[in-house]
């Protein structure tokens, strides 16, 4: 394969010039190599926490790892943010993960089965579903009803994703209502312009102002009080999804990591998750 | 490797290089490198794609209407994509390799970028661009014309992170014609239009054949631009990739007999790339 054209007499000073290129190249390699390596080693002293957490506690989570930090001296949590589901996945192919805090207790449930965990799981926080609009409000949205309404853009969450599973029991509560009619979560499907993979793609696709509303959590708009508007979803037909968080199997900190569990509970942590939008459950 | 003689004009010598140095030992100091590449690229490949047809019914999976329609709008979209990217890529490839004009060089650098931006980033460009609040989306918007979350979002997605392969590719091409077998073609009498079809294309199809292969892979493997721009939504923007992260929400197995499908389609798109060059060309 030739990479580049030569000109006619180009050869011999191209190659030249190529070289050097190499050897300036391969000396920034081998710094890079070197630092990368010392950083190790400086990181392998410090106790670390790996925490793998939904994408919806994304806010929450990174300022409890922060004041946890602070209050238990030369420790670091490390957090990966994802969709509960894929979490699953790389903790069932051996991720190196001492926590697991899930959007649903499905998720938790399954690593139990596949005797993954090491304690039982514990509900730290509550979370409901809303509607979420752009500021400007373009469809002119007012109440849930509007939703059904021919030519509103609407992204939801995957039938798969936790969200997207409540949201479709949410719509199923509100069909049963009389003033939603039997058509309603029919109508409202009709009018999704795309099912997402992660609650925080619909969030994004909203505080963007190219859909007209999506369906996510409390939590995910609590922080977003100039960008976003909401509908909210009375509480008889909203579900109350459970967050679960359990310590791995393959815990490396477990001491530590039961040391992050207790800390959940505590005033501070339970500060933050309501603020994150969260309703906190301080277990017994 | 080369047929000479296809343009005599080129100077051939660095084609002795690579078939010369038997004798100095290079080659079997290279063998252990090459060969634990070999393995690297190779055993995940193979393993995905054994384990697919050990655990799962591929051909089960291709009449499931999901996979079926992500199939062909994969299908689709990847040919519309590269008949765009051939349609306006070939001439800026050829004005980039034989003219100079001002912004020459911050265009070709413009084209390049994409190559190593996440494409995620580019979804989001692309809604900043074409979406209803875009700046050329609130223009369309109000005449009826809706890009973002269609089936045409998912072609300029594709386009802008695949066009990169062909017009690099067409460009080294143009770059190797000798200017002067052109200006002879033209002396001779022929017209624009017959210099190009008998002169430039025929010494140049193969670098533009091995570019259109590459582009066309690269639009088939699109996942973050498209669904950040075009959204994830069955028969109309879930092409294969899409379908793929979709099915892992739910089912590993499924996922990866998708994955199964794209990797043996991709895989022969590229053989097919190198039996062209080994056939007319010496590009690739």
């Amino acid at each position: 394969m030739q990479v580049a054209p030569m000109g006619r007499a180009g050869g011999r000073a191209g190659v030249h010039a190529a070289f050097c290129h190499w050897r300036a190249a391969f000396a920034l390699a081998a710094a890079f190599c070197m630092l990368t390596m010392a950083a190790g080693c400086a990181a392998q002293r410090t106790p670390t926490l790996t925490v793998y957490a939904a994408s919806s506690l994304t806010e929450a989570f990174t300022a409890i790892g922060r004041e946890f930090e602070a209050r238990n001296g030369e420790v670091r949590v490390e957090f990966n943010f994802a969709g509960s589901q894929a979490l699953r996945t790389q903790i069932e192919h051996g991720a190196a993960a001492d926590l697991f805090a899930s959007a649903d207790v499905l998720h938790v449930e399954k690593l139990q089965e596949q005797q993954l965990v090491a304690d039982e799981p514990m509900i730290f926080a509550r979370n409901f579903v809303v509607v979420a609009l752009p500021a400007a409000n373009p469809a002119g949205l007012t109440r849930l009803q509007d939703l059904a309404q021919p030519g509103v853009r609407l992204v939801v969450a995957q039938e798969h994703v936790p969200v997207g599973r409540y949201t479709r029991q949410v719509l199923a509560n509100l069909s049963a209502e009389d003033a939603f009619g039997a058509e309603f979560g029919v109508a409202v499907l009709a009018n999704v312009k795309s099912e997402e993979l992660n609650v925080r793609q619909v969030v994004a696709k909203v505080v963007l102002g190219e859909v007209d509303a999506g369906f996510v959590y409390l939590s995910d708009v609590a922080a977003l009080t100039g960008e976003v508007a909401t509908l909210e979803i009375p509480a008889r037909a909203n579900v109350r999804a459970a967050y679960p968080i359990v310590l791995l199997g393959s815990a490396r900190e477990a001491a530590l990591a039961r040391r992050f569990v207790a800390f959940l509970r505590s005033p501070i942590a339970q500060d933050i998750l309501r603020q994150a939008g969260l309703q906190p459950v301080a277990a017994q | 490797m080369s047929r000479s003689s296809s343009s005599p004009s080129i100077p051939r010598k660095r084609e002795s290089i690579p078939s010369g140095p038997s004798g100095t030992g290079l080659r079997s100091l290279f063998l252990v490198p090459t060969l634990l590449f070999a393995v690297f690229v190779a055993l995940p490949l193979i393993v995905l794609v054994v384990r697919a047809f050990m655990t799962g019914d591929v051909l089960a999976q291709l009449t499931q209407p999901i996979v079926a329609s992500a199939l062909r709008l994969s299908l689709l979209t990847s040919v519309a994509s590269l008949f765009v990217i051939v349609l306006v890529g070939t001439p800026t490839a050829y004005l980039l390799a034989r003219s100079t004009f001002p912004g020459k060089r911050l265009l070709d650098t413009f084209i390049d970028v994409p190559l190593a931006l996440p494409p995620v980033v580019v979804g989001v460009a692309l809604l900043l661009v074409f979406g209803r609040l875009g700046v050329l989306g609130r223009w369309l918007q109000p005449v009826g014309i809706e890009i973002a979350f269609t089936t045409l979002a998912v072609v300029l997605a594709q386009v802008f992170v695949a066009a990169p392969f062909y017009v690099r590719s067409a460009k080294i091409g143009f770059a190797r014609i000798d200017p002067e077998l052109e200006e002879i073609s033209v002396t001779l009498g022929a017209s624009t239009w017959q210099t190009l079809r008998y002169v430039i294309l025929p010494l140049t199809w193969p670098a533009l054949a091995g570019g259109a292969v590459l582009s066309w892979a690269r639009a088939l493997g699109e996942f973050g631009a498209t669904i950040m721009f075009a959204g994830n939504f069955t028969g109309r923007t879930q092409t294969m990739p899409l379908a793929i992260m979709t099915a892992l929400e739910s089912d590993l197995q499924t996922a990866i007999v998708l994955a199964t499908l794209l990797v043996l389609a991709t895989f022969i798109a590229l053989f097919l790339l190198r039996w062209i060059g080994r056939r007319f060309g010496d590009v690739w």
